[in-house]
């Protein structure tokens, strides 16, 4: 079977009307899904084959109209104007077909191939609206499909349908929307003017549309007309006059005119007389009653952030604590069968060590994304974001900011891709700059080893106290933010809560499994080398110029007779050996050389190394305790945890002040490039570093210090 | 491209911003003044002239709102409702 050319295909919608969901279905993939609009950010693309023909697949960014301006949306809208695509799917919510039509009214102007998906029709099923596809097909000029994107329903008859469109060249008549004859003839005198200076490059219809988007404000078009000044002039004489005649804005005009022409599609395709009686109860209603009840609501939102962290906590404990034999039991086995030697060592006191300490969280990781995924896959995160705006807006911080906050719990490198929700750029930035703050998965291995080392009577009450310290940072840093960055332009809050919807078993599955496969990556890839590194700088160089001659005394004292007093006098010189070794290896040096910016926080070198590899991913800060400590866990009388040689090495301020740190203090590298490319620019990734080093640092010392004066 | 707002239209009819419109109250759009990025999400999202609007719920403070219209449910800050001028129907 030969294969033939492959054809792109561009879906294109309304935000939150399901086009991953079908991507999904169509590719076989598992790209992040939820119930809240904008979770894609970026045009994504995939392949799938049928019947021989190879279709490349792009999901693009929700848009409500072609001539809006958040980041994501002009990815999308450039996608389109470019016609990366030969064949277009524009989805559309069946439940919200009025809205979703306005997008449509600008799609089939442009005379392209396009298919037309009525998605997630159950729900207008549900509302007994029945839908004449037939005749919606023949006022939009393209094939229309019922499609039920969770079920599956419809999918097959959407292949076909892109199959049999991949074979024929035919394009479609554009639809005319009936604008009134103001606005007509002002698009026939930019259409002739378009002439003059694109001759010959362009059909009758792609110079009426283009005339059509011009005298819309379509900023990007605008701008690629740049060079042609007297046709930018004319337009804006012609949106002037057109603005005074009527007493509203030329964008207006047309708007009005695309809303109309819906309103008569609407009526002509859509029959509601199935609709007998009193409506239904609807499920939203009665939900939001609760879940935004002027009393009950905010509390509620904590409740749940509440019971999110303390089942993560509690909860992970069980499967901990049998990954942990497991782990032992491993190293049991493989120590036992390797030789002594360097092998042995770099094997179980690197590699298993580092390895095994981190992948004991591996539970509390996944319960914690079952909640993310349960608050995004329902559609509350909307309502929390609606409940939270008016309280985050005295801190200023934008109410969509609650999304990309929530995701950080997660990670933050999506939760500063998230960003992108927000229309006015100095809300996004701040937005962007505080998100680090917020307690990643990462971090919470390390809260949840200290706790249970330090404060173990009061350990789940710790770790959630560290979520409030989060939590209480992102505002104070948005505080700072607002006083330190110039004034921007009025922002506004303008945001779709869609209805209500019941996860889908497979949805939540995916969602924790990528998150565990991610997690588990980590283990493989940067935690697995980072152990191997560490003890290597640990262990080298070998050759060390003693400050005493420790051997020749320990064999000397060896000679004498057994007393208490010998004993303890090797022991001793033992440890100061291995002490000296430490501080003159490879690790011991680097550390050293940091140390004058921690010893004022009463950290040791270890600490040292740990906050230095934690730059890299702070998954790696528990490893390297594990790895510093497995030589000494190894000596120990009985095998101790590393929870209780970490428990004698500092005393308990200390140890909250490095939580604190920890917290707080400069975001991993993937971070720090997400914030680069999002904010844009490497000084507001640098910014990022030193205002959250900064601010880690201070409060650091101040717990040490006033820990100092109480105890 | 200058986004200037011309003066806001002079309308014959009493009408009330958005912000006004009492709860369980529904109103028909008359026109849109302010900002024009902020105008412009307004248009797609359904706010334009002749369409109805409901008040749905407050949130705990009084701001945002959240209103329907076209069957969906939209939220507004009280400084973006302010910006859409209604006539109760």
């Amino acid at each position: 079977m030969t294969s033939e050319p492959t054809v792109t295909v561009g879906l294109i919608g309304n935000p939150n009307s399901g086009k991953t969901t079908i991507f999904n279905r169509l590719c076989r993939s598992n790209d992040p899904v939820g119930n809240y609009p904008r979770v894609t950010v970026s045009v994504r693309e995939r392949t799938f084959d049928y019947e021989g023909v190879t279709f490349r697949l792009a999901d693009l960014p929700g848009l409500y109209a072609l001539t809006t301006q958040t980041p994501e949306e002009s990815g999308a809208r450039d996608y389109i104007h470019d016609e990366r695509a030969s064949i277009w799917v524009n989805v559309l919510d069946s439940g919200n077909l009025e809205r979703a039509l306005y997008l449509t009214t600008q799609l089939v102007e442009m005379g392209r191939r396009m298919v037309f998906v009525l998605n997630m029709i159950d729900e207008a099923e549900r509302k007994q609206w029945s839908i004449d596809a037939e005749a919606l097909s023949r006022h939009l000029g393209g094939p229309v499909i019922k499609v039920n994107g969770v079920t599956g329903q419809g999918l097959d008859r959407l292949r076909a349908t892109l199959l049999e469109m991949s074979r024929s060249e035919q394009t479609p008549e554009p639809v005319v929307i009936d604008y009134d004859d103001h606005l007509v003839a002002a698009v026939e005198r930019v259409s002739a003017q378009i002439r003059q200076f694109h001759p010959d490059r362009m059909t009758p219809h792609q110079v009426r549309w283009l005339a059509i988007k011009l005298l819309e404000g379509d900023d990007a078009l605008l701008r690629r007309e740049g060079d042609h000044a007297s046709l930018l002039e004319m337009i804006q004489q012609e949106r002037d006059a057109l603005a005074a005649e009527h007493g509203g804005e030329c964008e207006m005009l047309f708007a009005d005119a695309r809303y109309a022409h819906v309103h008569t599609l609407i009526t002509t395709v859509v029959d509601r007389s199935g609709v007998v009686g009193e409506p239904l109860p609807d499920r939203t209603a009665r939900l939001d009653g609760l879940l935004l009840h002027p009393l009950l609501g905010m509390p509620l939102f904590f409740v749940f952030l509440w019971l999110m962290f303390q089942t993560t906590f509690t909860l992970g404990e069980y499967p901990m604590g049998w990954i942990e034999a497991g782990v032992g039991w491993v190293k049991e086995m493989v120590g036992g069968w390797l030789p002594t030697g360097m092998v042995h060592d770099l094997v179980v006191e690197g590699v298993i060590a580092g390895v095994g300490g981190t992948i004991v969280f591996l539970p509390n990781i996944v319960i914690l994304f079952f909640f993310m995924a349960m608050f995004s896959e329902t559609g509350y995160l909307t309502r929390a974001s609606f409940l939270m705006d008016r309280l985050m807006h005295t801190f200023g911080l934008h109410g969509k900011a609650l999304i990309p906050l929530v995701i950080g719990f997660g990670c933050n490198v999506p939760a500063v891709m998230a960003t992108r929700t927000i229309e006015t750029p100095r809300a996004r930035l701040i937005a962007i700059l505080v998100n680090p703050f917020m307690l990643c998965a990462a971090r919470l291995p390390v809260f949840i080893l200290f706790a249970g080392a330090f404060f173990s009577e009061h350990a789940a009450s710790m770790v959630f106290l560290m979520y409030l310290i989060s939590m209480a940072m992102a505002l104070i840093g948005s505080l700072l933010l607002n006083r330190l960055l110039p004034r921007g332009a009025p922002e506004s809050f303008i945001m779709e809560l869609p209805p209500y919807r019941m996860p889908t078993l497979k949805a939540l599955t995916w969602h924790m499994w990528d998150n565990a496969l991610n997690f588990l990556n980590k283990i493989a890839g940067v935690i697995l080398i980072g152990s191997i590194v560490l003890w290597f700088l640990k262990e080298f160089p070998k050759e060390i110029v003693w400050s005493q001659d420790y051997a020749g005394q320990i064999e000397r004292l060896q000679a004498t007779p057994e007393t208490p007093a010998r004993q303890e006098a090797i022991t001793q010189l033992t440890r100061q050996r291995d002490q000296e070794a430490l501080s003159n290896s490879h690790l011991g040096r680097i550390a050293r050389a940091a140390a004058p910016m921690f010893a004022p926080l009463e950290l040791t070198w270890r600490d040292t190394v740990a906050i230095l590899t934690g730059l890299m991913a702070k998954e790696v800060v528990v490893a390297s305790y594990a790895v510093l400590y497995s030589e000494e866990r190894e000596k120990a009388e009985e095998s101790a945890s590393l929870k209780k040689m970490l428990s004698s090495s500092m005393p308990p301020r200390v140890a909250f002040a490095f939580m604190v740190f920890t917290l707080l203090y400069s975001p991993c590298l993937a971070t720090v490039a997400a914030i680069r490319r999002e904010a844009g620019g490497w000084h507001w990734a640098g910014f990022s570093v030193v205002f959250s080093l900064g601010i880690a640092w201070s409060l650091a010392f101040g717990i040490v210090t006033v820990g100092r004066w109480l105890s | 491209m200058d986004h200037s707002t011309p003066a806001v239209p002079a309308t014959e009819k009493k009408s009330i911003t958005l912000a006004e419109l009492p709860a369980g109250r529904s109103a028909r759009i008359e026109g849109l003044i302010g900002d024009a990025i902020a105008k412009r999400r307004l248009m797609a999202l359904g706010v334009v002239r002749g369409n109805e609007i409901a008040l749905e719920t407050k949130a705990p403070l009084g701001d945002p709102r959240i209103y329907t219209l076209l069957g969906y449910r939209l939220s507004l800050r009280n400084d973006d409702a302010r910006n859409i001028l209604v006539s109760a129907v």
